[in-house]
């Protein structure tokens, strides 16, 4: 009977597929004028194998909350678990982390770097090189595997960022504005291409973005986000099937053009 | 190419300045050997000067090598130990504040005659500049990296063989010039407190033997030496950190 006990007693469906829940998550930090507060009470839930896209106003706290969920900081207040782990250094060890920038070491070729996830867990360097390659083919960049950084376009250096996050091997992929740093038509297409890894690739990931086009075309769900302290003010299912073909066909649809139009709403209220 | 091409032009005219300013009437040939001369002397002595060529070069390059292991191993183990740094730093620059010529006689007495006290005078005044570039460079790695190669999971002997030491190699490079530059001046300074070859040995005794010429034919070698150690560094920095060649290859 003992097992019984140790089963969660309270919703046990929900929890079983929760990746990741927030409760009262509050986080501020110190700046020069005093105390920011950039989080309050923050509740969200995340499903297993869901893509949920993270919108607010620039300022919100959004790339705080994606790195509390990450284990790479703590709240003041308020738990987190991601696939019920509590502790920001269980956290780590579930979940993939990739910023803004690619961060990519400009002394590793594009291979070499990805491999760098392999490495970081003890891999050895020839035998992360040789497991890496395989993603390479599959993700658009065969025969840029010895290509240095440096010679990359912007878009393909966040494809590679991107498969460094795939290779550390972690359930759940959190992505933080992946591509504002590139321009318009680079983006576009880097849309097209996350959708189709996304969908082989079967993880639980949350995408911070600013852009709610890209959220909606992306995720499964988009929480919004209130300014700062940021709050979650608006959960928005997108009921759509992932992948949702390409991008341009994809806005020109109703039903997308009315959740881009919520979020919207929700965003400036 | 066209900056070598000034460099080589303002050389010739300082030599030209140096050969009109020993040609004229009142200068004779003790206070200032003319350029003809010194070549002319360089030519005469050649085996007295590749001799002791041979044995300030020795110094000069284990007396580098001995910097770099401790300099570069220091600046590590300040970096990985916080308390370490903060308390060393400030002593680290204070010792530069010490009058390494006035320390050569020390050594001399402390560490007999032989090639120990000029070792320990290079690798004194190199230990500086590769000790505080390579904590430099170290320290110099974005915060973000950082992040990414915890949230990666590597360990902190990890992150520092795959990405700290990397990014601080640049920063290696341009501490070993600096000290490249500066070994050659200590190892002059070691031998005048006490040697019986090299030579910086050889122009102090060249200077109170009013052999002028010789002299300067001992100091044109040892810029030489300098020079060369300068373009070996950056040689070698080009091989060791292509990427920092800046822009696409090829």
């Amino acid at each position: 009977m003992k097992t019984d006990l140790e089963a969660p007693a309270k919703e046990p469906l929900s929890s079983q597929d929760t990746a990741i829940a927030l409760e009262g998550v509050s986080r501020s930090y110190r700046s020069r004028r005093g105390p920011v507060r950039a989080l309050a009470r923050v509740d969200l839930r995340v499903r297993a194998r869901e893509a949920l896209a993270l919108v607010g106003p620039s300022g919100c706290g959004k790339s705080t909350l994606l790195e509390i969920v990450a284990g790479l900081q703590e709240p003041d207040e308020g738990t987190v678990s991601a696939l019920g782990r509590r502790g920001a250094r269980e956290r780590l060890g579930v979940c993939a982390y990739m910023a803004q920038r690619d961060l990519l070491l400009p002394w590793r070729d594009a291979l070499g770097n990805a491999a760098l996830a392999l490495e970081a867990q003890g891999v050895g360097r020839r035998e992360a090189r040789r497991r890496a390659a395989p993603l390479f083919e599959r993700f658009g960049l065969a025969r840029f595997e010895r290509s240095l950084p440096a010679e990359l376009s912007g878009g393909m250096r966040q494809r590679v960022a991107f498969l460094r996050t795939l290779l550390a091997g972690r359930e759940v992929l959190l992505l933080d504005e992946p591509f504002a740093a590139l321009d318009s038509i680079t983006r576009g297409e880097m849309q097209e291409w996350l959708a189709d890894a996304l969908a082989a690739e079967e993880r639980t990931a949350v995408l911070v973005t600013h852009d709610v086009e890209e959220a909606v075309y992306l995720a499964d769900r988009v929480a919004v986000l209130s300014p700062r302290p940021g709050s979650v003010v608006a959960e928005i299912e997108v009921p759509l099937p992932r992948p949702r073909g390409r991008r341009r066909e994809a806005m020109t649809d109703p039903d997308f053009a009315r959740l881009v139009r919520r979020a919207l709403e929700a965003l400036e209220r | 190419m066209r900056r070598y091409l000034l460099s080589a032009l303002l050389l010739a005219a300082f030599v030209a300045l140096w050969q009109l300013v020993a040609s004229l009437p009142g200068v004779d040939d003790l206070t200032l050997a003319s350029p003809a001369e010194t070549a002319r002397a360089i030519g005469r002595d050649r085996s007295l000067l590749a001799s002791n060529m041979w044995v300030t070069l020795e110094e000069v390059l284990l007396g580098l090598a001995i910097a770099v292991a401790l300099g570069a191993g220091s600046a590590i183990l300040m970096h990985l130990f916080r308390p370490l740094r903060e308390a060393a730093y400030p002593l680290l620059v204070a010792s530069q504040a010490i009058p390494v010529v006035v320390l050569a006689p020390l050594f001399v007495l402390a560490f007999d005659y032989g090639i120990g006290p000029k070792l320990a005078i290079v690798a004194l005044i190199c230990f500086f500049p590769v000790t505080v570039n390579v904590l430099d460079g170290l320290r110099s790695v974005e915060p973000e990296l950082l992040k990414l190669m915890r949230s990666l999971g590597a360990s902190r002997l990890s992150t520092l063989v795959r990405v700290e030491l990397p990014s601080a190699l640049p920063f290696f490079f341009s501490g070993l010039r600096v000290a490249a530059t500066v070994s050659v001046i200590g190892a002059v300074f070691g031998e005048w407190a006490g040697a019986d070859k090299g030579l910086g040995r050889l122009v102090l005794l060249g200077n109170n033997q009013l052999q002028t010429a010789r002299v300067y034919a001992g100091v044109v070698i040892l810029t030489l030496i300098a020079v060369a150690l300068f373009a070996l560094v950056t040689l070698a920095e080009r091989a060791a950190v292509p990427w920092r060649r800046g822009g696409t290859a090829g």
